[in-house]
């Protein structure tokens, strides 16, 4: 699976809560949270971003609160991956099993708002399509690919049952 | 080659003579924990799975304590999904109204979390159980599902970091003070994905109440699960309150640790947690002078009768500051109705302070206490990110219950010496 977007360029250690604020926790609705996505890190986002644009962010994206509507709204939001240097723990898990994929990547300081990316989910590569370089990261592995293009952890089970 | 607690406690749970960091298991859940927030997300993708019953009636326990008594409509709405599955189920622990509280101080007190437990909650303060002993670690909703249904869960098996605390306390210094210390040291991921092993003399003298205020804010240091091994304190605590067999597990003498640290208390002056990360730490001597508009005393962290008291100590007699709101959230109905049997309403409401019904509320800006634009508060919760308790233009400090009753009373943020 391969992706190209638009990158949104985010510090450290952004939380859930500027991901998606408890004012907004009354619902889960995933299209009204998509509305509110990281609206406390840059309130404008949710009216900015485009279909397959990429967060990314330095260390520690996604710590805080568990709420699994952070990951929900920033799918919904049609962000099509994060990359970060690493992730908080409930963070990356939920982002796995919500569908939404994550990459951890040493060298997004050299990423800016604007730039352009292309994500190889198979191999974990990384090109940056400014000045043409790659940068190579763990790859997902197959298992948890498979939880991704299925949607999820929950209809990744509801497809084995069947 | 001996193992930690943590390790210990997983293998147990997977049914295996042992397990090392790094393993991958699966493993039996004793008690999965969801809230009104979390709670309907894990119950959709359970009726979507198709699954009729959950994996047993008396280990999955739903607590209502984030918007409650219900804050709005939309709240409202998802308290009812809450409350219909609960009753439909026939859930044995669900927890609304009457009978209640914020989820991580009412399980303790009501015996539901034990020694030796493996527990996962869809809130991230779960690992606040480790207090008593147990494993056990916040989750996301879709995981909850997983384990309604199942009973089980996958969980890599984290290195243990032990910490441990030796000296003399200082006078008002108590649990929250060295676990802000400890994430002011180690920082906000310092522990990453990691067991934090809480231990030495000092914790050993700490009551209950100090020792789940410490493993309550692991999770601000990034952790996997914060623990404390069971004693005479513990065992105390829960015989009376215990509902089913509990066991007092011990590492083993040769455990192997990622890293050991010590610490010598006598250092330590009560912590305050500046703007907007908990690991943003320094000593109440070197605080300055900060003018604040809001205090809340309670939470998860520091709601407890012993919390209550200590605030109630430092503030008896006094009244609050006329620039400041102080607002007392006892964490659950027990405490609440003990708060009020010992006089300490009367107290507070003597200084001026409005008290509230238990609820999780202002602690994640939900309701019950918001801050304004340009305004601050001192609090006892323990998260102080950017527009955590409101407007993202203000600013929460993170402190113990005296240094909160004493920043009321002042109007600025102040240690109790500076009040008494």
């Amino acid at each position: 699976m391969k992706v190209t977007g638009k990158v949104w360029k985010f510090g450290d250690d952004v939380d859930t809560d500027q991901i998606l604020p408890a004012r907004y926790l009354n619902t889960s609705d995933p299209a009204e949270l998509a509305q509110h996505c990281m609206e406390d890190a840059d309130p404008g986002f949710a009216g900015k971003v485009a279909q397959s644009d990429i967060i990314v962010a330095g260390k520690y994206f996604g710590c805080g609160s568990s709420r699994e509507h952070a990951p929900i709204a920033i799918k919904a939001a049609k962000v099509s991956c994060v990359i970060a240097k690493n992730f908080a723990r409930i963070f990356y898990r939920n982002s796995f099993n919500t569908g939404l994929p994550i990459l951890e990547c040493d060298s997004t300081d050299r990423f800016n708002t604007g730039d352009t990316l292309t994500v190889d989910f198979q191999t974990g590569e990384i090109t940056h399509h400014e000045t043409g370089k790659t940068y190579s990261t763990r790859p997902i592995p197959p298992f948890m690919q498979e939880l991704l293009d299925s949607g999820g952890l929950m209809k990744h089970i509801a497809k084995k049952i069947r | 080659m001996g193992m930690t607690l943590t390790e210990k406690i997983l293998a147990a749970h997977c049914g295996l003579d042992r397990v090392r960091p790094g393993d991958l298991v699966n493993a039996k859940i004793d008690i999965a924990l969801g809230n009104d927030i979390t709670a309907p997300i894990a119950i959709d993708e359970f009726k979507k799975s198709g699954a009729k019953k959950v994996f047993d009636l008396e280990r999955v326990v739903l607590v209502l304590d984030h918007f409650v008594p219900n804050k709005d409509i939309k709240s409202a709405t998802q308290c009812k999904v809450v409350r219909d599955f609960a009753r439909e189920q026939g859930i044995v622990h669900f927890f609304d109204s009457g009978e209640m509280g914020i989820e991580h101080a009412l399980l303790p007190e009501k015996g539901l979390v034990l020694p030796g437990d493996l527990i996962i909650g869809a809130d991230s303060h779960t690992c606040t159980y480790g207090a008593l002993g147990a494993f056990s670690s916040g989750v996301g909703s879709t995981d909850l599902a997983a384990a309604m249904i199942t009973g089980e869960l996958w969980f890599k098996v984290p290195k243990t970091i032990k910490f441990i605390y030796k000296g003399k306390l200082n006078p008002w210094v108590g649990g929250k003070d060295l676990i802000l210390h400890t994430i002011g040291d180690i920082g906000v991921d310092g522990a990453l994905y990691m067991a934090m092993e809480f231990s030495g003399p000092v914790i050993t003298a700490l009551d209950m109440a100090g020792r789940l205020t410490m493993t309550n804010m692991a999770a601000e240091a990034g952790a996997k699960n914060g623990i404390i091994e069971p004693d005479a304190v513990t065992e105390a605590y829960v015989k009376a309150r215990a509902k089913r067999k509990y066991n007092l597990l011990k590492a083993d003498p040769d455990a192997q640790y990622a890293e050991v640290r010590e610490y010598d208390v006598s250092g330590i002056e009560p912590q305050v947690a500046f703007p907007h990360l908990p690991e943003n730490t320094r000593g109440i001597s070197r605080v300055g002078d900060i003018p604040i508009d809001q205090v809340i005393i309670g939470s998860c962290t520091n709601g407890r009768i012993e919390d209550l008291t200590l605030a109630a100590k430092v503030i008896k007699g006094k009244k609050v500051h006329k620039n400041v709101r102080l607002i007392v959230i006892p964490a659950t109905t027990a405490i609440y109705r003990a708060a009020l049997d010992q006089g300490l309403f009367e107290i507070f409401l003597d200084a001026g302070a409005f008290i509230s019904p238990p609820t999780c509320g202002p602690c994640l800006g939900g309701y019950m206490g918001i801050l304004a634009k340009g305004e601050r508060a001192v609090s006892t919760t323990n998260r102080n990110f950017v527009g955590r308790m409101g407007h993202t233009e203000s600013e929460v400090y993170l402190a113990n219950p005296a240094v909160a009753a004493a920043s009321a009373v002042a109007g600025r943020i102040s240690g109790p010496e500076a009040v008494m």
